[in-house]
């Protein structure tokens, strides 16, 4: 009787409980996997390069604020500030805004000039899904530059029946 | 028969020279992205604003291009340099021959 009980898999709890351990960390990889999370990235990226015609983009120097809860994604308030002296030799040329998870990524373009004093524009926009919102800029020395905002979206535009 | 609709626009009507102004401008529109779909299944076309323009004395000083992404009733806050007295002309021009204009003065002390 107690041959016989050799040959059965023994599992002792700790052997248990790692396997468990390493069955949760295989579900949180496939959660946090970008391809499952950002559907229509591929779309985003495309339009990112159309934009910068293969520029390199630095990061800074742009705040895109959004609520970072979006109970409703049809009327979302959008809010970008440059930071640029906007003198005549330096300042923000172009304003875009795309968006990772929309069926169509931009939103919008703003073509500032001088004569505009600031960088800020402030509107209001609709996101398909909770996503990341980026917005890139075109300084009038021709360099590129982002910033870019997180999102949570519990209703979501585009989607409903008329 | 173009079409056009109530827009409205809200900004100082005095500024001192060399002053940051803010301008805030919206229209009335659906803007209908064209990723819906009726009851039917029948996608509802496209009808947006694509473009929205503002002149200070006939000279362009900004101007934005507007996607589907772009909310109903399309609101834009943005700013300039009040410079001289005049009239700033706003423009907004979309899908299926849909074209709006407004108009406000500014007098800069």
């Amino acid at each position: 009787m107690k041959t016989n009980m050799n040959f059965l898999p023994r599992m002792h709890r700790r052997d248990w409980l790692r396997s468990i351990q390493k069955l949760g960390f295989i579900a949180l990889g496939s959660w946090f996997s970008p391809s499952l999370v950002f559907a229509k990235k591929e779309d985003a990226d495309e339009a990112i390069k159309k934009i910068t015609g293969g520029a390199m983009i630095k990061d800074g120097r742009v705040t895109l604020v959004i609520p970072p809860l979006v109970e409703n994604g049809n009327l979302v308030v959008l809010t970008v500030s440059v930071d640029s002296p906007m003198t005549a030799n330096d300042y923000v040329k172009v304003i875009h805004v795309v968006a990772e998870g929309n069926p169509y990524p931009n939103i919008f373009a703003a073509y500032l000039s001088p004569r505009s004093g600031t960088a800020n524009i402030t509107t209001r926009v609709r996101l398909a899904d909770s996503q990341r919102v980026l917005a890139i800029v075109q300084m009038s020395d021709g360099s590129f530059w982002q910033g870019s905002a997180e999102t949570f979206v519990t209703l979501s535009a585009c989607t409903e029946m008329v | 028969m173009s079409k056009t609709s109530r827009t409205s626009i809200t900004m100082p009507s005095t500024a001192k020279k060399g002053s940051i102004i803010e301008i805030r401008a919206i229209a009335q529109h659906d803007m209908e992205s064209g990723f819906r779909y009726t009851e039917s299944g029948k996608l509802i076309p496209r009808d947006i604003i694509h473009v929205f323009t503002c002149s200070y004395n006939n000279v362009e000083i900004f101007k934005a291009d507007f996607f589907s992404g772009i909310g109903a009733n399309p609101l834009i806050i943005f700013t300039t340099i009040a410079t001289e007295t005049g009239t700033l002309e706003f423009k907004w021009v979309g899908d299926d021959g849909y074209e709006a204009i407004n108009q406000a003065r500014i007098t800069v002390s």
